[in-house]
């Protein structure tokens, strides 16, 4: 009972219950070390307020839909909130192209709601089944990231609940630091109880996507250098295990919202159509191992045959080209009980020989990566833990089974930290402590914020003791 | 935590001065374990144990632990959880005794089968109340073969060690949903300091051996792992022997 009802405005106090906690093993969607906590899903803020007062010593840290790859929504021994209970959009202004909403809304809910008004989220991931919460909390970026910033870049405002229970209301220009703390800051600074987004406006709910086949990396990286001014939305897919002349061989996708005039006649009756089909469900019944070099290699070469070799537009639709994988709900599972990680980093352009070294040796040891996605930054956010710089970002998803891996990472975090580039904490699972601070220049300054904002150190995760965030 | 890759940052030894366990604090401190506590009697073996560990990068704490001072435990080891999150704590102290002595002098037989046996309960406890506070780690408890079947030549350290297996699996058991992990280890015959002299047996094995076993047990999440690993095979034969037949296997042996 920390709260000040004074904070609540517009609100009659009153107290209500806190659901029973429940007791959960949890892990991240990669599906490694698993923890269990004590698990409360509020659905309010002073439920999330009596929450945090009564979080023991080991502390509290929200959580959204759990996208996030390794450990920063789970905590050991503690609590856990589940926000996906508060998933109520509180207010849309469509002229100005803005909405509010709770924390659990997710992106997926957002696009149901505002594309018939024309308006699409500012800034998507590979998946919609993201929260609002987890997307500022880990400030995450899209295909878009070198036309439009990272998610918190598009955040007005923002209400925090602090460790003492007050709400705070944070933006860019009245609290930048904790606002750019909290941005990116994996929930360590408080809990995201509403945020005021400035949507993006569309003309249509289709993509114009040009997809062209790249002989190898060079070829991938050229196009999408001389390409990235003309298309918002860009990402190359490389065949990882593709070596000599092939390295880095695959496909290079680009694209535009289509306006109304490229919609062909049969769809322009509802040009802003969005019906997400539900999904079917992956059962939870595969070895780990199933995903290794040999089936990798074979799906490889299929999908880059199925690359058309010259750039043909085509449309497609939102999902089909933002979140191929929401088409199989727990598409998770099949990397079996082992589980596995994701790998992204980023370097600085002028690192290109650095990136080119790593997709060689990967490719030579011939670890087995299901997705591996090349993607041009744009300028970094203010956010102080933020993941998106300048340069060249790869993305690896390798099962965690792969034989020699663990030494082969540890060389891939070497190459990153000498290119002057980093980790994304929102896939890490496993990075040093040490390497951490030395690619997040700004980690210092972070953590004097959060110190300000949390005394206590009422907020931690996994993920914030394993890296001593 | 334990990370996504089975690398565990923090380690804690009931038995620091033991070859086994000193073994895999070397392997896990190549790895990424930096954060280590030796727990055991004062001796210049774990002294300068913790000296190679620290010589590997590792932060070293050499605490005063003794298996026999069961009210003590829970004063010595509780707190040691407080200084931040232990993932594997790795209980290895044991003594051999001397059995044809022991069996003319029971009251030396008792103290074997106080420290392989109460010793290690009553620390398995407050190590897992601890773990089970902290919502996740490993508990790795060195038993032996000789606990699978009583056999003439050392029945009272098997026999120790034989409860000492069953608590295990039965605590590992108890533990599951919170988080915490109990793994039982059945070396062979181990050749270390408290075997020395001894004739070797056919399937023996090594410290490192031992300790590469436990990490990657860990990494599995396993239940239960024999070293070498051939061992669960033979004893998967030998467990349904009736006794005379073992004996006679026994004695082809020795
Ligand atoms: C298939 C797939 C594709 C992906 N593609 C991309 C991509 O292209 N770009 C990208 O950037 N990321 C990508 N991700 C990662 C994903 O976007 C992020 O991990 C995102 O943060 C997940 O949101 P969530 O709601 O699941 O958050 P969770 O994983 O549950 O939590 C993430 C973090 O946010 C914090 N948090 C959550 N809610 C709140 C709150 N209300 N207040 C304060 N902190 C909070 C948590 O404490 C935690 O630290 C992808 C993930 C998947 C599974």
């Amino acid at each position: 009972m920390g709260t000040d009802p004074a904070v609540v405005p517009g609100k009659q106090w009153e107290v209500a219950a806190v659901p029973q906690p429940r007791r959960e093993k949890l892990t991240g969607w990669g599906r490694t070390a698993p923890s269990v906590a004590q698990v409360v899903r509020p659905r309010t803020r002073e439920q999330i307020a009596e929450a945090v007062a009564g979080a023991g010593p080991r502390g509290v840290v929200a959580r959204g839909l759990g996208r996030s790859y390794g450990d920063p929504a789970q905590n050991a021994g503690g609590l856990v909130l589940d926000l996906t209970g508060m998933n109520r959009i509180l207010g849309v202004d469509l002229d100005q192209g803005t909405v509010e909403v709770e924390p659990g809304v997710s992106l997926q809910q957002l696009m149901q709601a505002m594309l018939p008004f024309g308006y699409f989220v500012p800034v998507t991931p590979g998946t919609r089944y993201v929260t609002v919460g987890g997307a500022i909390g880990c400030d995450i970026h899209g295909k878009s990231h070198h036309a439009d910033g990272s998610f918190a870049q598009h955040v007005l405002e923002l209400d925090l609940l602090l460790a003492d229970g007050s709400v705070r209301t944070l933006t860019p220009e009245t609290e930048p630091e904790l606002f750019w703390a909290t941005a990116g800051g994996m929930g360590l600074t408080g809990v995201i109880v509403r945020a005021k987004l400035r949507m993006m406006r569309v003309e249509t709910s289709r993509i114009q996507v040009e997809t062209q086949r790249v002989a190898n990396l060079d070829d991938a990286m050229e196009r999408m250098t001389l390409t990235d001014a003309d298309y918002r939305f860009s990402v190359a897919s490389l065949d990882n295990l593709a070596t000599g002349p092939s390295l880095g061989r695959g496909w290079v996708e680009s694209g535009n919202f289509a306006t109304l005039d490229q919609l062909p006649e049969k769809l322009r009756g509802n040009p802003l159509a969005f019906s997400p089909k539900p999904l079917a469900a992956m059962p939870d019944v595969f070895p780990s191992g199933l995903l290794n070099r040999r089936t990798i290699r074979l799906m490889n070469e299929a999908n880059f045959r199925r690359a058309p070799k010259d750039a043909r537009p085509h449309l497609a639709t939102i999902g089909g080209f933002f979140h191929p994988l929401d088409a199989i709900h727990d598409w998770n599972r099949v990397y079996g009980a082992a589980g596995f990680l994701q790998y992204q980093f980023v370097v600085p352009f002028a690192a290109a020989s650095t990136l080119r070294r790593i997709v060689e040796r990967v490719a030579v040891q011939g670890a087995p990566s299901f997705v591996t996605v090349l993607k041009r930054f744009g300028p970094a956010s203010p956010g102080y833990l933020s993941f998106p710089a300048d340069g060249w970002t790869l993305t690896y998803d390798f099962p965690t089974g792969t034989p020699g891996l663990a030494g082969l990472l540890r060389w891939m975090d070497a190459q990153v930290l000498e290119a002057g580039g980093r980790l994304y904490l929102a896939k890490d699972s496993r990075l040093d402590a040490g390497d951490l601070a030395a690619m997040y220049p700004r980690l210092e300054a972070f953590r004097k914020v959060r110190a300000e904002a949390d005394p206590h150190g009422v907020f931690v995760s996994d993920q914030s003791r394993r890296l001593g965030l | 935590m334990k990370d996504s890759l089975g690398s565990v940052q923090s380690l804690l030894v009931l038995g620091g001065g033991s070859d086994i366990a000193l073994a895999t604090a070397r392997r896990l401190a190549q790895d990424k374990t930096k954060r280590i506590i030796l727990a055991g009697r004062p001796s210049e073996r774990m002294e300068a144990g913790a000296d190679l560990l620290r010589g590997l990068g590792a932060e070293v704490r050499v605490v005063e632990f003794d298996a026999l001072e069961f009210a003590g435990h829970d004063d010595t080891l509780a707190p040691l959880f407080a200084e931040g999150d232990i993932d594997v704590v790795l209980l290895a102290f044991g003594v051999l005794g001397d059995q044809a002595a022991d069996e003319r002098d029971p009251m030396a037989a008792a103290k074997v089968a106080q420290t392989n046996y109460v010793g290690a309960v009553t620390s398995s406890l407050v190590v897992a109340e601890a773990l089970k506070k902290q919502g996740h780690g490993a508990l790795v408890v060195l038993s032996s073969v000789a606990a699978e079947r009583g056999r003439k030549d050392n029945f009272i350290y098997g026999s120790s060690k034989a409860g000492l297996d069953t608590f295990a699996q039965g605590l590992g058991d108890a533990l599951q949903g919170t988080g915490v992990h109990v793994m039982v280890v059945r070396p062979g015959f181990v050749e270390s300091k408290m075997t020395a002299g001894r004739p070797k047996s056919p399937m023996s094995t090594t410290p490192e051996a031992v300790a590469e076993g436990i990490v990657d047990g860990l990494r599995r999440d396993a239940d239960l792992i024999w070293v070498p690993a051939q061992l669960r095979y033979v004893f998967s034969g030998l467990r349904h022997l009736p006794r005379p037949a073992f004996r006679k296997v026994v004695e082809k042996q020795a």
